[in-house]
């Protein structure tokens, strides 16, 4: 009854599909950006509801934040370097660069989950004022969808192993990197906002 | 452990109500009729196969409107029960605080779980088959939207029954939202049913987004689309910037009851108010998401049944995309009583204002296509009349709300309460009814009854009027909305009766529909054409119900109302016929991923509600390994061969 996709003529098929697939990442790309920017505008309107409470200005440690802002923007970088790879057809450094992106994006989270600790046995939680809940909540999203980036990225390199680059894992690993730049972004306004903002 | 069961039972399911032990009796009795139905008759495979796991736009289509059909039953008996206790004065009928769950239940339910799934019904029955495309562009994800919606809406539902409705008003207003005022799963089941289907809603606006922008017919330039699948273009848009603000209010409100934050509190640095303004910013659009493709379904329907083509095609486009794009600058109109600066509130009252002219231009010219058309008044141009007036007064009294010096006086008022039942029900619910009846032939082959239609019409149409005209005069009066009873001396009695009368009307006229659509499933005139309605579009160029890959050949589109010109054509003999060559067909292939992964989130939602965490991450775990094991498929499409097409045509009396 049914024959299978790979049919006489369904390349032509398959690269329209997959460019279809793009522009709805756009599109997400798109809700996210309104998504984050209600947490900024949440944010900006609780910047000085402290309630009596510690100040960003009194425990932020700026050296760690500067640490994981070269961290994040050099596996930007790097993400970048692997599509670069990717069209060059070469599946070995493709995969190379985004193990590499993946333990940059690895040690943001866990230095910011560092800093979380540390701030917290400071006594500023999510439940101290309105401040610390916009702060945890802004930069805990951010970094929930680094660390969901993680787990796709894996997914990704083990496709890639198995599959080597078609259509359908171009398509994957275009939109991947584009999210990716797209946290970056994020993370560039959040630690103008929130941090340099914060102790100035 | 008996009385630890006990204990836990009577907190788990909500006792104490006669009227909540008859619903627990025939929840339980219909489970098990369905239960034994799909048993006795072997039906499990079939629901699976067909229904559960089917990507398929139509029949997706199909599942929103029967789920949405049902939860206007259900949001309709809140209604009816609301009016009996307030039909006249000191009535016994309902408790304060069940009085309090019903409203709120009543206005989630229309808005989120009756309004947005028939709305998705006609997006999904319609807009492919009028674009000449053969699915939506992400067919797996359209499936995902819609159990997300469903197993929302059923969330949402079940706290009817199990640990205690939400009573915090529809939109569940902090403070009294908040576990201070509000302790118990109520307020959670509210949070996390509209957050599992608002995902759904977010992605159905990705979606069709990306299927009007690059699924349409070659030749079918955006200039010359129909006007439905434009007005579906503004809705989505509307929705991909006003849904995630909606996300992150909800989880926000979240946090502050499970985590302690302080974004709402009263104490700790929170602003209730910022509540107010963050759901209005996506409340406001929300109602332009919903009656913009109403407009949409009457500029087909009136183009349809007046025999000509839409007046003034190009100032319905701007309308539209003007109204997306200025809801998105009205939201405080919902609260000048907060007390901000008169020069916000100017700013409010004018763009309010402003939002009404694009919507004056479309009712001039649907006025204008029926201006020395031949008109012929069959059910779908009953309703789009009948809204015309009804919206023009729901939309002039709005203006009387926008005057923000007088809004002091109207806020919170039955005027409000009137107006916006008119606007929602005029011209949501009559012109989704319109387009139901319209494109019902083209689902299901066959017509809905005009006769017991009728009997419905007019019910729906003289009970609105006698339901919400004395609301305004009440509200005028000085009564306030969430009133659960009042004295005799308050003078509101007579038109209080008047009022419950015209919403036993609307039920009647409800009841007349299902008696329809059961009266026609057996005697109905059948579509044998697919064109019953003599139609303009491209839908009705193909068989009735459409097969399903639904184009044989993918049309080449020349003209605004192509089909229309086409047949204009072909009765001058100038229509040259195109050599139409098969090719095989590239369909997606059915996944019961989106119905187990929505499951999940069933798990996780119903976790949080009664605070059990160890359930929730049971339900985040089944929901990653869903996205894990999608991402792993490859094989997700097949072709359908020539012959099978062939085949399936000639079945249909077509000859390709």
């Amino acid at each position: 009854m049914a024959t299978n996709h790979d049919h006489g003529h369904g390349h032509d098929h398959h690269e329209e599909h997959e460019q279809l697939k793009v522009l709805g990442f756009w599109i997400f790309v798109v809700t996210d950006c309104v998504l984050f920017g209600t947490l900024f505008a949440t944010y900006a309107v609780m910047m000085n509801s402290f309630a009596g409470g510690p100040t960003g200005q009194e425990l932020f440690q700026l050296p760690g934040v500067i640490a994981s802002t070269f961290i994040l923007l050099t596996s930007s970088f790097t993400s970048g370097l692997a599509v670069l790879a990717m069209n060059k057809g070469n599946v070995k450094q493709l995969i190379a660069w985004l193990a590499v992106t993946g333990l940059l994006g690895l040690s943001f989270v866990v230095l910011e989950v560092t800093e979380f600790m540390h701030l917290m046995s400071e006594g500023a939680t999510m439940a101290t004022s309105g401040y610390w809940s916009a702060f945890y909540t802004l930069v805990g999203t951010h970094g929930l969808h680094v660390t969901l980036g993680l787990f796709w990225m894996t997914a990704l390199m083990m496709q890639l192993k198995r599959r080597g680059i078609s259509a359908v894992t171009r398509r994957k690993i275009t939109n991947f990197s584009l999210y990716w730049h797209f946290l970056d972004v994020v993370w560039i306004f959040l630690f103008t906002v929130v941090y340099l903002m914060g102790v100035m | 452990m008996w009385e630890n069961i006990k204990d836990f039972a009577s907190t788990f399911f909500v006792t104490g109500d006669p009227l909540i032990y008859g619903a627990d009796v025939s929840i339980v009795l219909t489970i098990i009729a369905i239960l034994f139905v799909l048993t006795k008759y072997k039906k499990w495979g079939w629901l699976w196969r067909e229904w559960l796991t089917t990507v398929d736009h139509k029949r997706i289509g199909i599942m929103y409107l029967i789920a949405s059909l049902l939860m206007l039953f259900r949001g309709g008996v809140d209604a009816l029960l609301m009016r009996v206790q307030l039909a006249f004065p000191n009535v016994e009928f309902l408790h304060s605080d069940h009085y309090n769950a019903i409203f709120t239940t009543h206005g989630t339910i229309m808005i989120l779980f009756m309004a947005m799934p028939m709305m998705f019904a006609l997006f999904n029955m319609v807009v492919p088959l009028q674009l000449g495309a053969r699915d939506v562009a992400y067919p797996f994800l359209n499936a995902l939207s819609f159990w997300l919606f469903m197993l929302g809406a059923m969330l949402f539902n079940l706290s009817f029954v199990i640990g205690g409705s939400p009573d915090a008003g529809w939109l569940s207003y902090p403070p009294l939202s908040q576990n201070e005022f509000s302790p118990g799963p109520g307020q959670n089941f509210y949070i996390w049913g509209i957050q599992i289907s608002g995902i759904g809603s977010l992605a159905t606006g990705i979606n069709f987004i990306v299927t009007i922008l690059k699924m349409r017919a070659p030749g079918m330039k955006l200039s010359k689309m129909p006007l439905f699948s434009w007005s579906v273009l503004s809705s989505c848009i509307m929705i991909i910037f006003a849904f995630p603000i909606l996300t992150v209010t909800l989880a926000l409100l979240f946090l502050d009851r499970f985590a302690g934050a302080h974004f709402f509190t009263m104490d700790g640095g929170g602003n209730p108010m910022m509540y107010l303004n963050l759901i209005w910013m996506w409340g406001h659009p929300e109602v332009y998401i919903v009656v913009v493709p109403a407009f949409g379904i009457f500029s087909e329907i009136v183009a349809t049944f007046s025999r000509k083509k839409i007046f003034g095609y190009k100032s319905m486009v701007w309308a539209m995309m003007i109204i997306a794009v200025v809801s998105f600058f009205t939201w405080a109109h919902h609260f000048f009583t907060m007390g901000t600066s008169a020069s916000v509130i100017a700013f409010f009252a004018i763009s309010t204002m402003i939002v009404g002219i694009p919507t004056g231009v479309k009712v001039f010219n649907w006025l204008f296509t029926m201006y020395r058309g031949r008109i012929s008044f069959k059910q779908p141009m009953l309703w789009t009349i009948a809204f015309i007036p009804c919206f023009v007064i729901g939309g002039a009294t709005g203006v009387m709300l926008a005057v923000a010096p007088a809004d002091y006086q109207y806020h919170n008022s039955y005027f409000l309460v009137a107006h916006f039942h008119q606007v929602l029900i005029g011209g949501v619910v009559f012109g989704y009814l319109a387009g139901i009846y319209y494109w019902w032939p083209k689902l299901f082959g066959f017509k809905l009854d005009e006769k017991l239609g009728k009997w419905g019409f007019w019910f729906w149409n003289i009970g609105f009027y006698v339901c919400f005209m004395p609301q305004y005069a009440l509200g005028f009066m000085g009564m306030t909305r969430r009133y659960y009873t009042y004295g005799w001396d308050r003078g509101w009695a007579d038109l209080n009766l008047v009022s419950t009368v015209g919403a036993f009307m609307m039920g009647i006229g409800f009841i007349f529909q299902v008696w329809q659509i059961a009266y026609s499933i057996k005697h109905g005139e059948r579509d044998t054409t697919g064109d019953p309605w003599n139609g303009r579009t491209l839908e009705w160029s193909i068989p009735s119900p459409a097969p399903f890959y639904n184009f044989a050949v993918v049309p080449q589109v020349k003209e605004l109302d192509d089909w229309w010109e086409t047949k204009e054509a072909k009765a001058n003999g100038t229509y040259k016929e195109q050599p139409a060559k098969l090719e095989p067909i590239h369909m997606p292939k059915n996944s019961g991923i989106p119905f187990i992964m929505s499951n999940f989130w069933f798990l996780v939602g119903f976790g949080f509600t009664f605070g059990w965490v160890w359930m929730a991450v049971i339900g985040f775990i089944g929901v990653f390994a869903c996205m894990w094991a999608r991402s792993f498929q490859y094989d997700t499409d097949y072709y359908v061969p020539v012959e099978e097409v062939r085949r399936t045509e000639a079945s249909l009396g077509r000859v390709v």
